[in-house]
């Protein structure tokens, strides 16, 4: 019980907790999206996509969230644009847009004094510095992300499932799509803090991989996802603060050791019981 | 929804050609479907039987022509037509079950952020039971046989409670239960006076089972009644090279297997 309590006399880890709950569920529960639709890579990519945004608001003085809000959303919209009618194949787009931004990230961050500092910061996150108002602003958009997603379930759910089906309902599917790649950029801009720009993918696709694995509806997934990211994030925290290791690492790594326990041992889709 | 049934109510396709980038798959198709209708789409692979039916359903663009239902342009109404995609282009590893699959069926029939309600449900469920998959409602539809998937679809189709019912190849590879209940369904979809277009590869049934034949190839090459669509002349047009006449005139067709039309289609991603 005391080791549960003791860290949380410092405000830092409070807010840091509380931060990587947050981000462990709604990258969790983005997550669902990303390995039911295959944008795992699209996730990883707008991650390292951000880092310019990131690099100006630091050079401005500016907030860093806001800066990668504007890139992300800026880049998300981009991928839509490359590959829409097919002229790139999306994950080509992709890949071109993602090496653009992190080298255009990674040039101007090494034009800052205490460069290695900062970028370790960036590429694997800073629990440990959430400020008030980061958290607030992760609880806002959070929000927002888990509103638009709980009041769009069903035709985000007919899109992914059968776009086919999305078509002759006339759903608006460009609109949902660049909707949901939103959504999914502002995730990434969350998750920023606490596992950086390094791990966001993991945390994005592992939970919810491991959900897959145990549910076979898509709500439930998502909640169980949540929970995985929630569980995750504490315990991986703890860890951090006991063992003294970077705390995106021991998150990603706490959520890749459930995902294989499930991977290996559970009834319907595992390891040890494949049917095919 | 009403009002539409007492207009002249029928399927007008007119001029319509199709093209995934440059090349057309479909050119200059004109026909009309009378409502109630059932109507077999035959070709050989690669005809653009697929193609046609997602240009009716809206999912291709037109690169020429027109296409009306009861008298007003395609996409007038929104739950008006239902397809039935062939199976491989379904995720079945997607997490839904076989209740939530045909739930989708209804929400044509919702606003934008309302839950399914009562009278969904109810039509879901009945949907279910027609197709004999009522008891299987809870379970996810990866753990379904390839037959059981079909009907789920077909439930769903029917929940939408369309006009117009498009069914890809639901003769293709499944088992002898799925196809009894998908001709009954046609039975029970005729007294609903609900128009039927299903391509296939099953002459036989197509001259049995149909009122008229759309006899396709890039183009239409013939549309009536059976006997007067499979004569020598328009098989040899269609089907070219599969044909093997016979001495007494009789003609046999080699054609199975769907995949060469998907490789077409799947062209366009490249």
């Amino acid at each position: 019980m005391i080791l549960i309590l003791q860290p949380l006399q410092y405000a830092f880890m409070v807010r840091g907790l509380l931060a990587s709950v947050m981000v462990g569920m709604l990258c969790a529960v983005m997550g669902t999206y990303v390995v039911l639709r295959g944008m795992a890579f699209l996730g990883d990519a707008m991650a390292h996509a951000i880092l310019p945004g990131v690099a100006i608001a630091f050079l401005l003085h500016g907030n860093l969230l806001v800066g990668a809000i504007i890139a992300a959303v800026i880049i998300a919209l981009s991928i839509g644009l490359f590959s829409k009618g097919g002229v790139v194949k999306e994950d080509t787009a992709i890949g071109i847009l993602f090496a653009a931004a992190l080298s255009l990230g990674v040039a101007l961050i090494s034009s800052i004094q205490t460069y290695a500092v900062d970028l370790s910061h960036i590429l694997f996150g800073n629990v440990l510095g959430v400020s008030e108002s980061d958290l607030w602003l992760t609880a806002g958009l959070g929000l927002l992300v888990l509103v638009s997603v709980a009041l769009l379930y069903k035709q985000f759910l007919v899109i992914s499932f059968d776009p086919i089906l999305a078509a002759t309902l006339r759903l608006p599917g460009e609109l949902l799509r660049n909707l949901m790649l939103v959504l999914l950029a502002l995730t990434v801009v969350v998750s920023l803090q606490t596992v950086g720009v390094g791990l966001a993918a993991a945390m994005l696709v592992t939970p919810a991989a491991t959900a897959y694995l145990l549910t076979r509806r898509l709500w439930p997934m998502m909640l169980v996802s949540a929970s995985i990211g929630a569980f995750s994030s504490l315990v991986g925290l703890y860890l951090s603060y006991y063992l003294n290791i970077v705390s995106g690492s021991a998150i990603v790594l706490v959520a890749t050791v459930i995902f294989l326990v499930v991977f290996l041992f559970q009834p319907r889709r595992g390891f040890l019981r494949k049917k095919r | 929804m009403d009002t539409l049934l007492e207009s002249p109510a029928r399927l007008d396709v007119d001029n319509i050609t199709v093209a995934y980038n440059d090349a057309p798959v479909l050119r200059e198709i004109t026909f009309q479907v009378p409502h109630g209708a059932r109507v077999a789409v035959v070709g050989p692979n690669g005809a653009g039987k697929s193609t046609l039916f997602k240009a009716l359903v809206g999912l291709l663009p037109l690169r020429s022509g027109k296409i009306f239902i009861h008298n007003l342009p395609l996409g007038h109404h929104l739950d008006c037509v239902a397809y039935i995609p062939q199976r491989e282009e379904v995720d079945w590893q997607f997490p839904v079950t076989v209740a939530d699959v045909v739930l989708m069926g209804r929400f044509g029939h919702q606003k934008w952020l309302q839950r399914p309600g009562r009278t969904d449900r109810e039509v879901a469920q009945k949907s279910l039971e027609q197709m004999g998959i009522a008891e299987m409602a809870d379970r996810s539809i990866s753990d379904l046989s390839g037959g059981q998937q079909q009907r789920v679809f077909l439930a769903r189709a029917l929940a939408q409670e369309p006009h117009i019912f498009l069914m890809d190849e639901p003769f293709t590879g499944v088992d002898a239960i799925t196809q009894g209940a998908t001709l009954a369904l046609l039975d029970h979809l005729r007294q609903q006076r609900v128009t039927v277009l299903i391509s296939t590869h099953d002459l036989n049934l197509a001259a049995s089972r149909f009122d008229s034949v759309l006899l396709l190839n890039r183009r239409l090459i013939a549309f009536g009644e059976p006997k007067s669509v499979f004569t020598p002349e328009n098989l040899t047009q269609a089907f070219g090279s599969q044909l093997l006449k016979l001495t007494d005139g009789m003609v046999l067709v080699d054609d199975c297997c769907p995949p060469a039309e998907e490789e077409i289609q799947k062209g366009k991603l490249l």
